[in-house]
């Protein structure tokens, strides 16, 4: 990664000079490895950049080398899948055909302005009649750099936190950023000792830690089944799997599942291990309180009736040192909603982008793949990412996509299908927000009430995300609404909106300030918020 | 004999170091992020919230919650599930932003 012409060291304009690659790929997940790989085995120049210090993404997250596990394999399903990519990674990054940069957040994507000619700003979505030069703008992690949050004048001399501005220009971008957690708030679910179902495991995965012996694992999606399975095959006692949805659900949808019969048998052998560590597995109930002083010490469990209200009459308690909740995931789309890409609403109400029949988005030579397609798990971002790559390489060279491809899109329709029945199973019911006193905090940034939501969407007519931040402060703390966002929406009687975050990461206003400021303002996006200050190569 | 996440995964780390949280010496495995670290010390909650004077810790685990915010080496605002633990490093409960210092 020495080799970038954009580090610094670099005087500020060179890179306009450096030759593009002909594909940056955003995310080391499963997508954007099978993407870089498929690209690079097809001849491309890529550059792969990820934020993380090392390649998988949250579903091949893996213990730290340093600490030395022989058998990651252990919390993993089809761990030789990623071996081999890794592999072909390596293999790509020694003929330097494949630029693998870890330690990259990538904070905005913008096309090439054309100041040397004097041009005004473009909007993004109305691209130049000459396809234009992305700039990746990336905050680097060094060393242990990751995690802090960037303050003002921050130079960060020397010790924890070494961040440069990096920025990598690119022919077309593959945005495979993933998902996060999808969270349901509940009374109790800011104490110490609730975390998410996926932050347990991610935990699990990389540091070889529980959060407690004693732990409930609850709200919905097959996720929970994973984490249950992880969580007691690591020594955690799992009293119970508390589940929102009816799994009969999934019956009444019997042609996806005959589909993917590969689905069935990776549930089949989660139950069976469930089974095997005595963990019942409760449908139709959700975990309505956490209790504890300073941390949790037991949960309300109660039974919910169709639109997951809590039959009266049902609570019991049971004791527990930890909860792992999550409700499934929501698409990461910061990169893509500020480039301007279409989005849709999926089948659990979450917003995702709109692609086409080869992954493209609906901004030119912009391709997505993944989460970011609405959720689906690693199966089909493995067939997307090599298919996204397909037909990159394809449109820079102008001819028509392989017979491969065909084969690809048969794998990717019917993994979206079974992904597709597995989120309209898990869709939250519109009852969940009997779960809410007043008092529980929903904002977990800014330390929000559900009563001050309510009163905002009711007596002061707040109907969207935006205007109960605007009334309340929800959704404007650290993560910029990332964990409430849903749960305000609902609260407020709308949909989830698409995530729109000028920058995608915390970046230190350095980064910003340093660079040259000679272009347009950047455009905007949306227009009615102000975007990041005109950034320039550096 | 009890399975942990290390047995597990058969994971054999070199020797642990030490880092402290607010005084008291908490052990460290090599590739360990601070988070880690301290749950396997049994420490949930290493920051309080502005308002509530909450206790808080690591909730999304992958840095996008912020709920895990710690104050190491005297510097607020980190995210104690993406920073890893190196040896030596003195870890903090973060009071609210972390900068009382600045306050009016």
């Amino acid at each position: 990664m020495t080799t970038s012409p954009s580090e610094p060291g670099t005087p500020p304009g060179a890179a306009r000079g450096v030759t593009p690659c002909d594909l940056a790929v955003v995310g080391a997940g499963p997508a954007g490895l099978a993407a870089a790989v498929t690209a690079a085995g097809l001849g491309l120049r890529v550059t792969l950049l990820d934020a993380a210090e090392h390649p998988g993404g949250q579903y091949y997250r893996h213990p730290a080398p340093g600490l030395r596990a022989a058998r990651p394999q252990a919390l993993h399903h089809h761990w030789q899948t990623f071996a081999r990519l890794e592999r072909r990674l390596g293999a790509h990054s020694a003929t330097g055909r494949l630029r693998y940069l870890p330690g990259h957040h990538v904070w905005s994507v913008l096309p090439e302005q054309p100041t040397e000619t004097g041009e005004s700003s473009q909007a993004p979505v109305a691209a130049p009649a000459q396809a234009p030069v992305w700039r990746l703008h990336t905050a680097t992690v060094e060393g242990a750099g990751a995690g802090r949050v960037p303050e003002d004048g921050d130079q960060d001399a020397g010790g924890h936190g070494d961040e440069r501005p990096v920025t990598v220009r690119a022919r077309t971008v593959l945005l495979a950023t993933g998902a996060h957690e999808h969270q349901l708030p509940f009374p109790g679910w800011t104490l110490p000792g609730v975390v998410g179902a996926g932050g347990a495991q991610a935990m699990l995965k990389s540091g070889l830690v529980l959060p407690g012996r004693r732990t409930v694992v609850a709200g919905s999606g097959p996720l929970l089944l994973a984490v249950a399975t992880a969580l007691s095959s690591a020594g955690a006692t799992v009293p119970a799997v508390v589940e929102a949805a009816a799994y009969p659900a999934y019956a009444r949808r019997p042609a996806a599942l005959l589909r993917n019969p590969g689905k069935l048998a990776e549930g089949a052998a989660h139950g069976a291990t469930l089974l095997r560590h005595g963990v019942r597995v409760l449908t139709r109930h959700a975990v309505t309180a956490a209790h504890g002083t300073g941390r949790i010490e037991e949960v309300t469990v109660e039974r919910l009736d169709r639109d997951w209200r809590p039959v009266p009459g049902s609570a019991r308690r049971i004791p527990c040192d930890a909860l792992a909740t999550g409700h499934g995931l929501v698409p990461q789309l910061e990169l893509a909603t500020g480039l301007g890409c279409a989005t849709r609403h999926a089948a659990d109400g979450t917003p995702a982008l709109a692609l086409d029949d080869e992954q493209r988005t609906s901004v030119a030579g912009v391709w997505a793949a993944g989460e970011t397609g609405g959720i689906g798990g690693a199966e089909p971002a493995l067939a997307e990412g090599e298919l996204a790559a397909r037909s990159v390489a394809c449109a820079l060279r102008g001819i028509p996509l392989p017979p491969r491809a065909a084969v690809l899109r048969g794998r990717r329709d019917r993994l979206r299908a079974f992904a597709d029945t597995m989120a309209a199973v898990h869709r939250p019911g519109e009852g969940w927000t009997a779960w809410l006193d007043d008092d529980t905090q929903v904002c977990r940034c800014e330390e929000v009430t559900a009563g001050a939501i309510r009163q905002a969407a009711g007596e002061l007519g707040a109907h969207d995300t935006r205007t109960v931040k605007l009334l309340t402060r929800a959704g404007m703390g650290w993560c910029q609404g990332r964990m409430c966002g849903p749960a305000v929406a609902r609260l407020a009687g709308g949909a989830p909106a698409p995530d729109r975050r000028p920058l995608s990461c915390p970046v230190p206003l350095g980064h910003l300030a340093g660079l040259p400021g000679d272009g347009p303002p950047a455009p905007a996006q949306p227009p009615d918020r102000s975007g990041p200050p005109a950034p320039e190569d550096r | 004999m009890t399975t942990t996440p290390a047995r597990l995964v058969r994971a054999e780390p070199g020797p642990p170091y030490e880092i402290s949280f607010d005084g008291l010496p908490v052990p460290a495995r090599p590739g360990q992020s601070i988070a880690a670290a301290l749950w396997a010390a049994g420490i949930l909650s290493w920051r309080t919230t502005r308002y509530g004077g909450s206790p808080r810790g690591a909730f999304c685990g992958i840095g996008t919650c912020f709920d895990c915010l710690a104050t190491v080496n005297g510097r607020p605002n980190r995210r104690a599930c993406l920073v890893p633990a190196r040896p030596g490093d003195v870890i903090t409960t973060q009071k609210g932003t972390g900068h009382d210092d600045l306050a009016v």
